[in-house]
């Protein structure tokens, strides 16, 4: 039996295609899959990310989501203002001392499931202001847990956009981060 | 106006006011006991100086020639006549203490909060000398010169 589940590959999906077999029968077909893999499937192409930024690496991400580079041809259709709404959060910027409890409180607001992204030197560890502060939080990963971090101050929006299909497919893969923090690269 | 004039209005008032020209715009220097009036007179008469568009500290260490001190820098504009002027005021850094413009300037009211965050100067009759920018149970002032935080602060 043939399945031609090739087709209805997106673009966001790269190489992953539908989870599921399609049996093409006379006057319809035969979809096969496993409930998991399919609201999987369904919440990586929907992800809103919450409106957040403390710095420069914000402006980086208005560009994303604008028309020249419009990171919701991949499915983070719309930004959200309320933390309610979004499932994701793009820690784009230096979260300083005095930040740190708004960001958590933002990320405990957030529905379940949600995940964050860590954007540029500032999120992942301070970056510029690593030293000689008295400030500046090393990390926003002090504060709450990151799925995907992306160097570069800031970094390019292809890196931005890299990063959301990355946080796509480790959502396709179904596994918990711990699942992953702990499974072996594959060689 | 020009500098030179300026500098002979100040005088008038002034007449032992330091001054350095050194620089684009003439600075003063002007003792702590007279600057409440200097700068009451500064606002008010000739000069107009109804802009203050920049409000600092510096913290001078000790040196071979002086000892440690604090300069408040205070820098006036006047939209009237479009001249600037700079005025300093000297500080002892163990009581650093100094009259409030908060009431000839309203924006000194902010500037003020937040010198007397990260540098502890008292502006003494200031309306709401409260914290402005650090965290409630901070402790010490960050953006001085002998400032030192073990926990927070990553040394190079």
């Amino acid at each position: 039996m043939e399945n031609n589940f090739k087709e209805i590959e997106t673009a966001s999906q790269g190489n992953l295609p539908f989870p599921g077999q399609v049996h093409d029968l006379p006057g319809g077909g035969i979809l096969i899959s496993s409930f998991n893999d399919i609201i999987n499937w369904a919440r990586s192409n929907s992800l809103w990310p919450l409106t957040f930024a403390t710095s420069c690496c914000g402006i980086e991400m208005m560009s994303v989501a604008s028309s020249k580079y419009d990171f919701s041809r991949f499915g983070f259709e719309v930004a959200r203002a309320t933390p309610r709404q979004a499932d994701v959060i793009i820690i784009a910027g230096t979260i300083v001392n005095k930040m740190a409890p708004v960001l958590k409180r933002l990320y405990d607001q957030m529905a379940d499931p949600k995940y964050v992204i860590a954007m540029g030197a500032c999120a992942i560890s301070g970056g510029p202001f690593f030293y000689n502060t008295y400030s500046v939080v090393k990390g926003a990963d002090h504060v709450i847990p990151v799925d995907v971090y992306i160097p570069g101050c800031p970094p390019r929006p292809e890196a931005l956009l890299h990063a959301l299909i990355t946080l796509q497919q480790k959502i396709k893969s179904g596994l918990t981060r711990e699942q992953i923090r702990t499974e072996k690269p594959q060689s | 106006m020009t500098n030179e004039e300026i500098k002979q209005h100040i005088i008038a008032v002034q007449p032992n006011g330091v001054f350095d020209e050194t620089g684009e715009w003439l600075q003063v220097y002007v003792e702590g006991g007279e600057w409440k009036p200097f700068a009451q007179w500064l606002r008010n008469d000739v000069l107009q100086m109804d802009f203050l568009f920049c409000l600092t500290c510096i913290d001078w260490s000790a040196t071979a020639t002086g000892k440690a001190l604090f300069t408040m820098v205070y820098h006036f504009t006047s939209t009237v006549f479009r001249h600037t002027i700079v005025v300093k005021v000297k500080l002892d850094r163990n009581n650093p203490e100094i009259e409030t413009v908060s009431d000839c300037w309203r924006t000194a009211e902010f500037h003020e909060r937040e010198v007397f965050d990260l540098f502890g100067v008292k502006f003494l009759h200031h309306p709401d000398l409260r914290r402005l920018v650090l965290t409630d149970d901070f402790e010490g002032y960050p953006l001085r010169k002998d400032f030192e935080d073990p926990v927070n602060m990553i040394k190079l």
